[in-house]
């Protein structure tokens, strides 16, 4: 019976086993505390009901390359100090962290529209949501096809 | 950190501006590793404030799903001659800032 040389040798493989799992734990950590969109969308509203209309979500149909693609985000506003788009958030459900950016705009922005370039990580429904003066949600989505996503390619 | 600015030098009081800037900064993801396999930390352009003699007209919040190299293309009313400030932040805490002239009519 050598049950000493056997608990030393068990905890050794323990150990290596651990050593195995390190990296990979540390790499997922950095993308495990994001949210789904719609939690995001939740938590943005406080639970509001988001209609569909008044924001346009331009993007290309078919992007060759996640990494860059143009989008332009305008929302119907007057853009008076009684009625603006006080922020317009964007948000890409299959992009690891979905929040792509908020802006914040108001009466002096003159016109809701921004036009940015952002990375995708994958084909999906991008969508934004307007928070107007008036304390309304609005939405409006496009949808892409991604061929190359801006994720996980080691470039 | 350098940024290109485009936005008229003139403008009509009331007019709506159209305003572009572009900042020179890779928005690394934390996704990606180097040539040795370890995990490069994300730092992106977090924050940007457009002031407009003093007055914030626009800010945008930004993360890891805005290219490299930001673009960012905004409006505001041209209601006063004066300056137009960016101010950005990046994670590492690395700030840059921008002005560029309006003459109002």
């Amino acid at each position: 019976m050598n049950t000493p040389d056997n608990s030393h040798r068990r905890s050794f493989i323990g150990r290596m086993l651990a050593l195995c799992a390190w990296p990979s734990i540390a790499a997922r950590a950095a993308d495990v505390p994001s949210d789904s969109a719609e939690t995001m969308i939740v938590k943005l509203t406080g639970g509001k009901i988001v209609s569909e209309g008044r924001v346009k979500l331009e993007l290309p149909l078919l992007a060759d390359n996640g990494n860059s693609v143009s989008l332009k985000v305008s929302v119907d506003s007057p853009m008076t100090p009684a009625d603006y788009v006080k922020s317009i958030h964007l948000y890409g459900p299959k992009n690891p962290r979905p929040n792509i950016a908020n802006f914040y705009l108001g009466p002096r922005a003159g016109r809701a529209q921004v036009t940015t370039r952002v990375r995708l990580g994958g084909t999906q429904r991008v969508m934004a949501v307007a928070a107007l003066s008036d304390g309304s949600f609005w939405s409006g989505t496009a949808d892409v096809a991604v061929t190359v996503s801006a994720c996980w390619d080691a470039s | 950190m350098t940024a290109r600015i485009q936005a008229p030098s003139t403008a009509k009081r009331g007019e709506v501006i159209e305003v572009r800037i572009a900042i020179q900064h890779t928005m690394e993801t934390g996704f990606r590793v180097d040539e040795a396999g370890r995990p490069i930390p994300k730092n992106v352009v977090n924050k940007l404030v457009c002031r407009y003699n003093g007055t914030e007209v626009f800010r945008a919040e930004m993360g890891s799903g805005v290219s490299a190299n930001p673009y960012l293309d905004f409006f505001t009313v041209a209601d006063a001659s004066g300056e137009l400030v960016f101010d950005w932040i990046d994670d590492e805490g690395t700030t840059g800032s921008e002005r560029v002239t309006l003459t109002v009519s």
